[in-house]
């Protein structure tokens, strides 16, 4: 008897005629690197550059300029202002405008579509509406006035509470729809039967929403909360409509040392700022909402 | 534990033309053991949403040991549910997940760690207690979702199909478990299922519904042994009861089938000279190769083997019937064979309305 070979795999055997061939992937993601390496890494790296450079190599001197202008210190102070308040302001208003929408009430999809409209707004055009409801002799104090009560100067320079106030309002208004966009999808994403296996084990409405549908949200207002936060930084045309130079903050700063003082340098150092702040507090939300959860399987 | 009032039930889905459930009353005695048994759309799920009170209906009233909870919300209604799709939440442990309704009702923590593992113990979860439900195979999420439920107190235990998302083999073992998990308790509990023998195998009573009614309410034989209308009949067993068009001879002691007589029980007298309906199940036929007295002769059309019996399909006159004979029977297709209809096994029904005859 002759002993059989054993039966060669397939596998093993590379065809020696088949061509290599560059992987999918590549072709998939090689235009969008390439695009964000030339039009966003690059000039990132030149901004960064510029901002800690001069004719005679590396220096601080920018970083000095921009920390001594009298407008600094208020620019960020109010900036971290605008984001502390604003930013839970926001997800508290989105997350009960998602509830409504989940609750299921007659003309839901209306709702849904007016109240996302703010998203597809310029921010400036947003803000000169602001401005023709909070100038002097705008629709609220037009509207105070009918009914017998003092206008109130809102956008006046030395009243800074005010001047927070309308910024405040219009952003809230211009930027929470994307909030309402992430968190409505994200719902959507919950099966039902959690919320309703909860409100049949006796929870209440607030327990249900602390124990089951927030931590099931997670994930949606992670992505929410990072991008929020980082537009944030970047608020600028509304309160550059609304106020001018009277509520500085780090990005209106930037504009005006960039256009108005014709100083780049600054300027870039300014942006490195934001970029800084941007970074840290998404490693912040990243690690926060990571350490919270109940182990990394999910 | 309690017992369960339901009257005139009504409920219309907004946007639904149909009622979900057509004026359905029922009576569940405290420590009873109910299925709600139907295909898909017959209302049987919104009778259990409406008990949990996820759904509210739209006229009638459902009371649990006396209180009247029709429209009080499900946090409300001290009831415990096992759903369809476990409903075991994600981003918690198994320990978090049994202990969960003892939590919200702020039960102190070593009565809950005392509760959850008893009810681990019982369901063969302690060794899984601390993992998450997507480290669990389905057979185990679904004992979670059954622990979650039992360690609660109840008075009302709701099952909305929680079998019907296991393997064939688990869900026989798992069945049999859940029998006597549910029979230990003593909790009041309805059982939602499409699957006949899941409701003839955990009743002491059964509730067969068809388009937003209860069709037949009984004891599981009953409902298997003398089903209310023909729908009942064809919906319980496998096969299901055989319907023959038959004839009631003018003096009333014989049915005719085709070219056949056959002898009628006395109840029929009163019907005589009228068409019916004859109800009879597959196994209650008796099946012989030679004539004897009293048999009809069949011509068979199809032989199927089962292992336990042989199915055969076989043609009497022109109406074709399914009959289970004993393993050891041989036979073959075009073969003619003879059969034997006992009279107690015999029902009757109305051609026209097809609801079950009785002695008029």
């Amino acid at each position: 008897m002759t002993v059989q070979s054993p039966p060669t795999r397939p596998a093993a055997v590379r065809s020696p005629h088949r061509p290599r061939r560059v992987p999918p992937a590549v072709w998939l993601i090689g235009p969008s690197i390439l695009f964000m390496a030339l039009l966003m890494g690059w000039p990132m790296v030149q901004g960064v550059l510029q901002a800690v450079q001069n004719e005679h190599g590396f220096t601080l001197d920018f970083i000095r300029q921009m920390v001594e202008d009298p407008y600094f210190w208020p620019a960020v102070r109010n900036t971290a202002l605008l984001i502390v308040v604003m930013i839970p302001l926001q997800f508290g208003i989105a997350i009960g405008m998602a509830l409504l929408l989940r609750s299921n009430p007659r003309l839901n999809k209306l709702h849904f579509f007016v109240w996302a409209i703010p998203l597809a707004l310029s921010d400036l055009a947003a803000g000169l509406v602001w401005l023709s409801i909070f100038n002097d002799r705008g629709y609220l104090n037009s509207f105070l006035k009918g009914l017998g009560i003092d206008g109130v100067p809102w956008l006046a320079y030395d009243n800074q509470a005010t001047l927070f106030f309308c910024v405040l309002i219009a952003e809230v208004w211009r930027s929470t729809s994307l909030v309402l966009v992430i968190v409505v999808a994200g719902l959507q994403g919950i099966p039902k039967d959690y919320d309703e296996a909860a409100q049949v084990f006796g929870a209440t409405f607030w327990q249900r929403l602390r124990h089951v549908t927030l931590p099931l949200l997670k994930p949606s207002l992670q992505v929410a909360l990072i991008l929020r936060t980082i537009l944030a930084f970047q608020t600028f045309a509304v309160a550059q409509a609304l106020t001018g130079q009277n509520f500085p903050l780090v990005v209106g700063e930037t504009y005006r040392w960039y256009t108005a003082l014709q100083n780049p340098n600054v300027a870039a150092a300014l942006a490195l700022v934001i970029l800084v702040a941007s970074m840290l507090t998404s490693i912040f939300y990243l690690r926060a909402l990571r350490e919270k959860g109940q182990g990394g399987t999910r | 534990m309690a017992d369960i009032s339901i009257s005139h039930l009504v409920k219309t889905y907004p946007g639904g033309a149909d009622r979900a459930t057509d004026d359905v009353s029922l009576a569940i005695k405290d420590g009873d053991f109910t299925v709600l048994l139907g295909p898909s759309g017959c209302g049987k799920t919104t009778l259990l949403r409406m008990l949990a009170g996820l759904e509210y209906p739209d006229s009638g009233s459902i009371s649990v040991g006396g209180r009247d909870v029709t429209y009080l919300p499900p946090n409300k209604r001290n009831m415990s549910m096992v759903f369809q799709s476990y409903a075991v939440f994600p981003h918690r442990k198994v320990r978090y997940n049994i202990g969960f309704g003892l939590q919200m009702a702020k039960v102190n923590s070593k009565e809950i760690e005392r509760k959850v593992q008893w009810a681990a113990d019982l369901l063969q979860l302690t060794p899984y207690l601390d993992r998450l439900p997507a480290q669990l195979s389905g057979g185990q999420r679904q004992r979670v979702a059954v622990a979650r439920a039992i360690v609660m107190d109840a008075d009302v235990l709701l099952m909305d199909e929680p079998l019907s998302n296991l393997d064939a083999l688990l869900r026989l073992t798992f069945r049999s478990e859940l029998k006597k998990i549910v029979k230990d308790l003593g909790t009041t509990t309805v059982y939602v299922t499409h699957d006949q023998s899941e409701a003839l195998s955990l009743g002491d009573q059964v509730a067969v519904m068809r388009k937003g009614r209860i069709a037949q309410l009984g004891d599981p034989l009953d409902v298997y042994d003398a089903p209310a209308d023909k729908f009942v009949g064809g919906f319980i067993g496998s096969p299901p009861m055989n319907f023959i068009s038959a004839a009631v001879t003018d003096s009333g002691d014989a049915l005719r089938v085709g070219d056949q007589n056959l002898h009628a029980p006395s109840m029929l007298r009163s019907f005589a000279n009228e068409d019916i309906v004859l109800g009879v199940r597959a196994e209650n036929i008796g099946v012989a190769t030679d004539r004897s007295s009293g048999d009809i002769p069949a011509t068979v059309l199809v032989v199927e083997p089962m292992g336990s019996s042989v199915l055969l399909t076989v043609d009497v006159d022109g109406q074709s019937i399914k009959v289970q004979a004993p393993p050891t029977f041989r036979t073959s297709p075009h073969q003619t064979i003879w059969l034997t209809f006992s009279p107690n096994t015999m029902r009757f029904y109305d051609g026209a309305t097809s609801m079950a005859l009785e002695a008029k």
